[in-house]
């Protein structure tokens, strides 16, 4: 079943702050949903099927119906770290599609940053801590954990393997990763609540501490608290919703999603699983990458937005590096406007998960309601995609694609 | 010096770390598709056949990519190693100034000691 124009996205609602000492994650996650609720014109009881992922806490899906008190009739807890809010929304369309539901609430929350701090004063007088980057403990039934954890993986090395590996094939420089980070910054100093918004230059970020080389500081994303809801509705519903705010719709056009893994040790870290969804979302939208107008792409590292510009189809395999030069991600400089909220890597990385605040600025953009300093003009298709997981390993990208109408 | 944690050893691959303690690197092949895959498992992720064998290794391949990280003595170096049966494995490189190494180097298996549980392979350059 094709899910082009079966749903539309009604509700967008990013949680304004970066740091949550006193605000539990299922606080968190209300704030959100009610957030979406009010910027769509809805009110929880039009709430018939609810998406959440593992950040949510105890049970899920349960526990925020419990929490929110909410009455469902569809539920779905598809978990694959940071990508999946953008399944959520492709699951969403599908359940509207099949009549499992009509109006889809979708939350994303996290505290990692609060977690840290806590976790570090912890450290200080002697007392044990969560760690914040793991997403839960390591499962002692899962069967590769005897073949990695001794050698210290972390989400930093595990994607550093990947640059390094595209340095070597193609010759992608620091100085290119950097101009990645460069164009975020060039977003993020109009966000007022992105954590950085300072201008960096390509020399500030190649010239920042390595982390795990070639990845330096200023190659990674930000770690912040907070969060962000979307609602994804009928047609007719947001036809309804359109005529009493006079917002356009936001139309689901394109959906796929695809794990990359090990592959029995068959391993190529020359692409990401979005090569395997992307191509299922743009054939379902029946439009090209050049029809892209803005971009929402992943950016836990500069190196995982390369790999998604190439995958894609942006450019070519290899190309990444020469594509993204000169500002070309910079909205009203460059072809291709990227995460002009600042993204993952200036503004807002919540639960250590950057979905949702993918699909809400490209929602923003659509609707004309991004920052006008980095609006793009009559924006009419703007593509999402995740990665969640760890690129090295194994992870699961998704691709969303939404045209204004 | 960086503590490696005790690999958590399911059963259907315990023969492999008992082999690690005495520095026999194993890999696993499907008899039936004439596959090596990795990590080990009892079936194999190629055809589902469960007529999976252990087979010794000389533990020699190449450097695939690598990445250094944290600092002095806390420093370690992840790398992805290409082992002569075409299976690609996550390792650490050791006994090495990774500033010199280049993907592509030849490396050998060692065998390092953990916290109180199997030894782990590593590699290093030869």
């Amino acid at each position: 079943m094709s899910l082009n124009g079966k749903a539309c996205i009604v509700g967008a609602y990013e949680h304004p702050t970066r740091l949550a000492e006193n605000l539990s994650v299922v606080r968190l996650h209300a704030d959100v949903a009610k957030g979406a609720l009010e910027d769509a014109g809805l009110t929880k009881n039009d709430i018939d099927g609810y998406f959440c992922a593992g950040d949510a806490p105890g049970l899920g899906a349960t526990t925020m119906a419990e929490y929110l008190g909410l009455k469902l009739r569809h539920v779905d807890s598809t978990e694959c770290g940071g990508s999946a809010p953008i399944l959520h929304v492709a699951h969403a369309a599908e359940a509207i599609a099949s009549g499992r539901c009509s109006i889809a609430l979708i939350t994303l929350a996290g505290r990692p940053r609060a977690q840290m701090m806590a976790a570090q004063a912890a450290a200080q007088e002697g007392r044990p801590g969560k760690s914040p980057l793991s997403l839960k403990p390591p499962d002692p039934d899962a069967p590769e954990l005897a073949f990695e954890l001794p050698y210290g993986p972390a989400t930093q090395n595990l994607y550093a393997l990947v640059a390094k590996r595209h340095m070597h094939e193609f010759g992608t420089t620091s100085e290119q990763l950097a101009w990645i980070k460069v164009a975020a910054s060039h977003h993020a100093q109009h966000n007022v609540n992105a954590m950085l918004r300072n201008l960096v230059t390509v020399e500030e970020v190649v010239n920042s501490p390595m982390v795990s080389d070639p990845l330096h500081r200023l190659d990674c994303c930000v770690m912040s608290d907070g969060g962000g809801a979307l609602i994804v509705a009928r047609p007719e519903v947001a036809r309804e919703l359109s005529r009493k705010n006079g917002r356009p719709l936001v139309m689901v056009r394109g959906t796929g999603e695809a794990p990359k893994h090990g592959m029995g040790g068959q391993i190529d870290l020359t692409y990401s699983a979005a090569a395997f969804s992307g191509p299922v979302a743009f054939s379902e939208a029946g439009i090209t990458p050049a029809d892209i107008q803005y971009a929402s792409l992943y950016d836990s590292f500069t190196i995982t937005v390369l790999m998604q510009l190439e995958d894609l189809g942006f450019c070519k395999k290899g190309e990444g590096g020469k594509f993204v030069m000169d500002g070309n991600l910079i909205s009203g400089v460059g072809k291709l406007p990227f995460n002009t909220d600042g993204g993952g890597l200036c503004n807002n990385h919540p639960a250590n998960r950057g979905g949702v605040t993918k699909v809400i600025e490209a929602v923003r953009q659509l609707r004309g309601e991004a920052h006008p300093l980095v609006q793009v003009p009559n924006c009419t298709l703007a593509l999402a995609n995740g990665i969640g997981g760890a690129l090295a390993s194994r992870h699961t990208a998704g691709t969303l694609i939404l045209e204004r109408v | 010096m960086r503590k490696i944690s005790a690999p958590r050893v399911l059963p259907e691959s315990l023969p492999f770390w008992q082999a690690a303690d005495e520095g026999r690197y194993l890999v696993k092949k499907c008899q039936r598709c004439g596959q090596v895959h990795h990590y080990p498992r009892d079936i194999c992720p190629f055809c589902l056949s469960a007529d999976t064998v252990w087979q010794d290794s000389p533990g020699t391949g190449v450097v695939y990519s690598f990445s250094t990280m944290g600092k002095d003595d806390a420093a370690y170096t992840m790398a992805y190693v290409t082992l002569d049966e075409g299976i690609t494995v996550m390792t650490n490189l050791v006994n090495c100034d990774p500033q010199k190494v280049n993907i592509g180097q030849k490396v050998r298996v060692v065998f390092q000691p953990t916290e109180g549980g199997h030894a782990v392979p590593m590699f290093t350059p030869v």
